[in-house]
C-alpha cells in the first residue's frame, strides 16, 4: 500500500501531453500547401498524383508549342482535403505553369516570388489584426523543383530561379524523369547538382540534424537520406501487373519500371521525407525563418518609411496591396474627397 | 551544269528505236557509280538540340566509331556552331563527313536570338559555295563541298509537344535545310505516350507550316519502304556506345535495374529507321535535294537582291558578265562619289580650323597691344609721379635751407637787443 501511494505521490501526470497534443491537432486538422515548379512536360503533375494516391488533374488543357512561345507564368492552386486514419490534412497544391516555356524567359520566376510575398503579407496582415481566431495560412510550406534529366546539370534558368526563391521557401530540388538515367548516370547527375547548388551558393532545404541520442539505425537512415539528394524521382499514373502484384509503374518493351521500388528510384525516399517525417518541420522552417525573415524585413522598410512620412494615426501603418482592385481605389478617393470637403 | 532536270527529249519527236545488238551504254551508270568512288564523297550533318540531349552520343552510335568531343557546359553567352570533320572509309568507298554541332542551344534564359547563329553558318556555306560557282576560274569537282545536307533536330522526351524553341528555330530553318525530327532519349516514354506524342508534333509541324524532309516517293525501287517510314516521323531514337551481353551476344544497349534498352532492336527504338533512311537509303537524295531547292532558293535570292534579273524589258538575255560589269562600274562609281564628298569636307574643315586659328591670333595680338598700352600708361603715371615727388622733396629743402638759416640769424638779432 504504501509503496502504491508513494508512487501516485511521484507522479504527476504531465507525461500524458504528447498524448494531449496529438488528441487536439487530431481535432484542429492539418493543413499543408506544396509548390511544384519547373518546366513542362517533366512529369510534375504526375508525381504529385503519385505522392497523394489521387488524380488532381483530371482535365487540364495543355498549351500547345505555338502559344507558349509568349507564355506568361500563372499560379494555380489546387485544394484537396484528405484524411487517413482519422487525421485530415488541406492540402493545397500550388503549380506554375508556364514557367521556362517561353522562347524569352527573362524573370519568368517574378510572378512566383510575388505570389509567395503576397502570402506573407497576408498573413502579417491578418497576424496584426484585432480578430486573430480564424487565420487561414496560405504560405507555401515547401516548394519542389524539377531539374531536367537531360542534360549535364543545372541549367542557368534553374540556378536562377533558385537562387531568387532560396530565402523565401523550402527548396527541395528533384531530378525528373529519372528513368532515362542508369545508375551510374543518376550518380554522376547528382554529384554534379550538388556540386553546383553548392558553388552558386543556394540554400536548399536542409534537413535537420539527428539528436545525438537517437539510435543508431535512425541515424544512418538519415545519413543514407541526406546523401541522395537532390531525389531522383518516377511518377506514374497508371498501376501495371509485377512480379504478381499489382503497382504503380510504366510499362515498357524492356522492362517495368516500379515507382515504390527504391532501387529504380527515389520516390519512396521523397515521400517518407516529405508527408512521413517532415512535413511538420518543414512548416516550422517556413513559419520561423522564411517569415520571420520577410516580416523583419518589411518592418524595417515601413519604420524608415514612417520617419519620412508623417501618417501616423492608425497603429498599424497600412502597407499596399499588391494588386489593387482599380474600382476599389476610385471609391476611396472618392470617400477621401467627401471627408476633406466635410471636413471644410 | 543546270540545276533543274533537263528533259533531253522533250522537244523532238520521240522515236523509239530497237537495238539489234548490245551496244553497251548500259555500264553508264556503273561508270557514273565508279567516277564517284575514285572522287569520294562528302555528306554534312547539322546536330540541333539542347546540350546534354543525346547528339554527340547519337553521331558515335550511328557512324560505329568514337568522334572525339568533349562535354558541353551549360553556361555558354551564346549559341555556336562547332564543325568537325572526319575521313571514313567502308568498303572502297570514302567518306568525308562533316558534323556540325550547336553548343549552348537552349541554355540561355533568353532565348529569342538562339536560331541566328545556325541560320547564318548555313548561309555562310551557301555563300562560299556560290562565290566558287562564280569564279572565273573555278574548280568545282575539286571543291570541299561544306553546305549542310542534313539537320538533324533533337526534340525533348516530354511526351506533351514541341517546345517553344523548337517550333521558332524549325521555322527559321525549313526553307534553308532538310529537316528530319527525332525525339531524343526516347528509352523514357512508354509507346502508348510515344504514339501520341509523335501524332502532336507532327500535327504541331503541320499547322505551322514547317516543312520537314520527306523521304522521296517517286524513286521506284524505294517507294514503299520510304512511304512507310515518312509515317514513323519523328524518329525517336536511343544512343549508346556502350556493350551489354544479351542472351549470348554483346549488342549496344542501356542497362537499367528494370531492363535493357537495345539501340538496334526496332520494337524498343527507331535507331534502325534513322540509320537506314540517312544513311542506307537517301544520303545521296539528301545531297541532291541541298543542291538543287535549298542551294539554289538561297542563289536566287541572293542574285536578286544583287539587282540581277534573268530577262531585261525587250526579253534580251543578260549576260551575267555584262550585268556584273554594270554593276562594278556603279559601285567603283559610288565610290569614287564618296571619295570626292570625303575629301571636299575635309578641305572645309581645313579651312575652317584655319579660320578659327587666325581669329585667335588676332585676338591675341589686341590683346597683347592693349596691355602694352596699359603698360606704358602705367609707366608714366609712375614717372610723374615720381617728378612731382622730387620737385617736393626739393622744395622741401630748399625750405628747410631756409629755415635753417633763419633760425641762425635770429637768436644774434636776440642777443644785440638784450645788450641795448
Amino acid at each position: 500500500m504504501k509503496s502504491e501511494e508513494s508512487e501516485d505521490k511521484q507522479y504527476v501526470g504531465f507525461a500524458t501531453l504528447p498524448n494531449q497534443v496529438h488528441r487536439k491537432s487530431v481535432k484542429k486538422g492539418f493543413d499543408f500547401t506544396l509548390m511544384v515548379a519547373g518546366e513542362s512536360g517533366l512529369g510534375k503533375s504526375t508525381l504529385v498524383n503519385s505522392l497523394f494516391l489521387t488524380d488532381l488533374y483530371k482535365d487540364r488543357k495543355l498549351l500547345n508549342a505555338e502559344e507558349r512561345i509568349n507564355q506568361t507564368v500563372e499560379i494555380t492552386k489546387h485544394t484537396v482535403d484528405i484524411e487517413e486514419k482519422g487525421v485530415k490534412l488541406k492540402l493545397t497544391i500550388v503549380d506554375t505553369p508556364g514557367f521556362g516555356d517561353a522562347v524569352n524567359n527573362n524573370e519568368c520566376w517574378k510572378p512566383i516570388t510575388d505570389y509567395i510575398d503576397q502570402q506573407f503579407e497576408q498573413y502579417f496582415r491578418d497576424e496584426s489584426g484585432l480578430n486573430r481566431k480564424n487565420i487561414l495560412d496560405n504560405r507555401v510550406h515547401c516548394c519542389l523543383y524539377f531539374i531536367p534529366p537531360f542534360g549535364h546539370g543545372l541549367r542557368p534558368v534553374d540556378v536562377e530561379f533558385m537562387k531568387a526563391l532560396h530565402e523565401k521557401v523550402n527548396i527541395v530540388p528533384l531530378i525528373s524523369k529519372a528513368d532515362c538515367l542508369t545508375p551510374n548516370e543518376v550518380k554522376k547527375l547528382k554529384d554534379r547538382v550538388r556540386d553546383e547548388i553548392e558553388h552558386f551558393g543556394i540554400k536548399v532545404y536542409q534537413f535537420p540534424e539527428c539528436d545525438s541520442d537517437e539510435e543508431e539505425e535512425f541515424k544512418q537512415m538519415d545519413k543514407e537520406l541526406k546523401e541522395c539528394t537532390p531525389f531522383a524521382v518516377i511518377g506514374s499514373n497508371t498501376v501495371v501487373e509485377a512480379r504478381g502484384q499489382r503497382v504503380r509503374g510504366r510499362l515498357y518493351p524492356w522492362g517495368i519500371v516500379e515507382v515504390e521500388n527504391q532501387s529504380h528510384c527515389d520516390f519512396v525516399k521523397l515521400r517518407n521525407m516529405l508527408i512521413r517525417s517532415h512535413m511538420h518541420d518543414l512548416k516550422d522552417v517556413t513559419c520561423d525563418v522564411h517569415y520571420e525573415n520577410y516580416r523583419a524585413h518589411c518592418i524595417q522598410e515601413m519604420t524608415s518609411k514612417l520617419a519620412q512620412d508623417n501618417r501616423t494615426d492608425s497603429p498599424l501603418p497600412i502597407l499596399p496591396l499588391p494588386t489593387p482592385d482599380v474600382e476599389t481605389e476610385r471609391l476611396i478617393k472618392m470617400k477621401d474627397e467627401e471627408v476633406q470637403n466635410n471636413h471644410h | 551544269m543546270a540545276a533543274t532536270d533537263v528533259d533531253i527529249f522533250s522537244n523532238e519527236e520521240k522515236r523509239n528505236l530497237s537495238l539489234g545488238g548490245h551496244v553497251g551504254f548500259d555500264s553508264l551508270p556503273d561508270q557514273l557509280v565508279s567516277k564517284s568512288v575514285t572522287q569520294g564523297f562528302c555528306f554534312n550533318i547539322l546536330c540541333v538540340g539542347e546540350t546534354g540531349i543525346g547528339k554527340s552520343t547519337l553521331m558515335n552510335t550511328l557512324f560505329n566509331t568514337m568522334f572525339e568531343n568533349e562535354e558541353a557546359s551549360h553556361y555558354q553567352n551564346g549559341v555556336y556552331l562547332r564543325p568537325r570533320t572526319y575521313d571514313l572509309q567502308e568498303s572502297n568507298v570514302h567518306l568525308k563527313l562533316t558534323i556540325v554541332d550547336t553548343v549552348g542551344f537552349g541554355d540561355q534564359i533568353n532565348k529569342e536570338e538562339s536560331y541566328k547563329p545556325i541560320v547564318d553558318y548555313i548561309d555562310t556555306q551557301f555563300e562560299n559555295y556560290l562565290q566558287e560557282e562564280l569564279k572565273i576560274k573555278r574548280s568545282l569537282f575539286n571543291y570541299h563541298d561544306t553546305r549542310i545536307h542534313i539537320c538533324l533536330y533533337f526534340i525533348a522526351p516530354t511526351g506533351h509537344s514541341l517546345k517553344s524553341l523548337d517550333l521558332v528555330t524549325m521555322k527559321k530553318l525549313d526553307s534553308k535545310v532538310n529537316i528530319i525530327p527525332i525525339i531524343a532519349k526516347a528509352d523514357t516514354i512508354s509507346k502508348s505516350e510515344l504514339h501520341k506524342f509523335k501524332i502532336k508534333i507532327m500535327s504541331e509541324l503541320v499547322s505551322n507550316g514547317v516543312q520537314i524532309y520527306q523521304f522521296p516517293t517517286d524513286d521506284g525501287a524505294v517507294t514503299e519502304i520510304n512511304s512507310s517510314m515518312n509515317a514513323h516521323l519523328p524518329f525517336a531514337v536511343v544512343g549508346s556506345v556502350e556493350e551489354v551481353k544479351v542472351g549470348n551476344k554483346a549488342v549496344r544497349a542501356r542497362q537499367y535495374p528494370w531492363g535493357v534498352v537495345q539501340v538496334e532492336n526496332e520494337s524498343h527504338c527507331d535507331f534502325v529507321k534513322l540509320r537506314e533512311m540517312l544513311i542506307r537509303v537517301n544520303m545521296e537524295d539528301l545531297r541532291e535535294q541541298t543542291h538543287a531547292r535549298h542551294y539554289e532558293l538561297y542563289r536566287r535570292c541572293k542574285l536578286e537582291e544583287m539587282g540581277f534579273k534573268d530577262t531585261d524589258p525587250d526579253s534580251q538575255p543578260f549576260s551575267l558578265q555584262e550585268t556584273y560589269e554594270a554593276k562594278r562600274k556603279e559601285f567603283l562609281g559610288d565610290l569614287q562619289r564618296k571619295e570626292e564628298e570625303m575629301r571636299q569636307m575635309f578641305v572645309n574643315k581645313v579651312k575652317e580650323t584655319e579660320g578659327e586659328l587666325k581669329e585667335k591670333e588676332r585676338e591675341l595680338h589686341e590683346k597683347f597691344e592693349q596691355l602694352k598700352r596699359m603698360h606704358q600708361e602705367e609707366k608714366r603715371k609712375v614717372e610723374e609721379k615720381r617728378r612731382e615727388l622730387e620737385e617736393e622733396m626739393n622744395a622741401f629743402n630748399r625750405r628747410k635751407v631756409a629755415a635753417e638759416t633763419l633760425s641762425l640769424s635770429q637768436p644774434l638779432k636776440k642777443d644785440k637787443d638784450k645788450k641795448n
